[in-house]
């Protein structure tokens, strides 16, 4: 599988990404600098990673949206490119109209770091299809504008179409009030676009893909698009 | 010419700064406090347009990049620096 992982003045998991891809499962990946657009068609997937772009000034995304690179990204999404933004690329992708809704502050007013527990929701997409179906994954967020908002109505529309990914959950799976960290709407943590071929999520599978720590739960998301390409 | 931007979140949208400022106030004794909105204040210099321009490219910056207009809704006034 060719990767691009893009580089964002300020992004922080970058190489965390690409020590997983590359270092871990055996892939192929180019860094991609934040003011080259350039043509992805030959890319099999591409990476938005973690970390603060342009310092989350005005709100985390709002700026990196307008880098050159997203208008490949965008144009290579469009041709039905794979995607998949973990938390600030996560930000960026709602910023640019790439997937629905907004990140907001969280509501504990925190920045939260810790390991949490995500229930698959749907396996029926390319990032989750080597996932076992109602699985539940424990992997680290890292964030402040984590929780995740959209009007009820586009919520339920997510849900039917199969868009909702992983939703925070307890070590059981159990979805409830004081197992959701950051006050998304319903329990939201990850999604996908309608053609499913553009991911984001919160947690950080980059964190807990390595056989030298104990936890490789995040390795399940990368399997899942090596297994298509 | 000046515009004097406001951003702050749509209704509906939960504002927790806002709420935890609210309950700080109150906790004060300022029972008449019934809600806070804490939003994003901005002030953008503009060179050699006219009022009508000026109307139009601002609304445009905010819809573009100074609001999302997801959770966020904007106002601003233009005001002569001459």
């Amino acid at each position: 599988m060719k990767c691009g992982i893009v580089v964002f003045p300020g992004s922080n998991c970058d190489h965390d990404c690409n020590h997983i891809l590359k270092k871990i499962l055996n892939q192929e990946t180019h860094w991609l600098w934040h003011k080259d657009e350039v043509d992805l068609s030959s890319f099999d997937l591409i990476v938005l990673p973690g970390g603060f772009s342009y310092g989350d000034y005005l709100r985390a995304g709002a700026i990196s949206r307008f880098s050159p690179v997203m208008n490949s990204v965008i144009r290579f999404a469009e041709n039905g490119g794979k995607v998949l933004g973990i938390c600030n690329g996560f930000q960026i992708l709602l910023e640019s109209g790439l997937l629905p809704g907004a990140l907001m502050q969280n509501h504990t007013r925190k920045f939260i770091c810790k390991n949490v527990y995500v229930r698959v929701e749907t396996t029926s997409t390319p990032f989750t299809q080597k996932c076992n179906d109602k699985s539940v994954l424990e992997i680290p967020i890292a964030h402040h504008q984590g929780s995740y908002y959209i009007d009820p109505h586009s919520l339920s529309d997510l849900e039917e179409k199969g868009q909702i990914l992983f939703r925070y959950c307890d070590a059981k799976g159990g979805i409830s009030e004081s197992s959701n960290p950051n006050g998304s709407v319903g329990s939201v943590a990850g999604l996908c676009n309608e053609q499913k071929n553009v991911m984001g999520m919160m947690p950080h599978p980059e964190r807990c893909a390595d056989p030298l720590w104990a936890n490789i739960d995040g390795q399940s998301i990368f399997q899942s698009l090596i297994s298509q390409s | 010419m000046l515009a004097k931007i406001h951003v702050t979140f749509k209704e509906g949208v939960l504002d927790p700064q806002g709420k935890t400022v609210h309950h700080a106030l109150n906790d004060l004794g300022y029972d008449e406090v019934l809600d806070v909105h804490i939003g994003k204040y901005l002030e953008v210099k503009l060179d050699s347009v006219s009022e009508d321009e000026a109307e139009i490219r601002v609304r445009e910056m905010c819809e573009r990049l100074l609001a999302n207009t997801v959770i966020e809704s904007f106002r601003f006034k233009l005001v002569s620096t001459e």
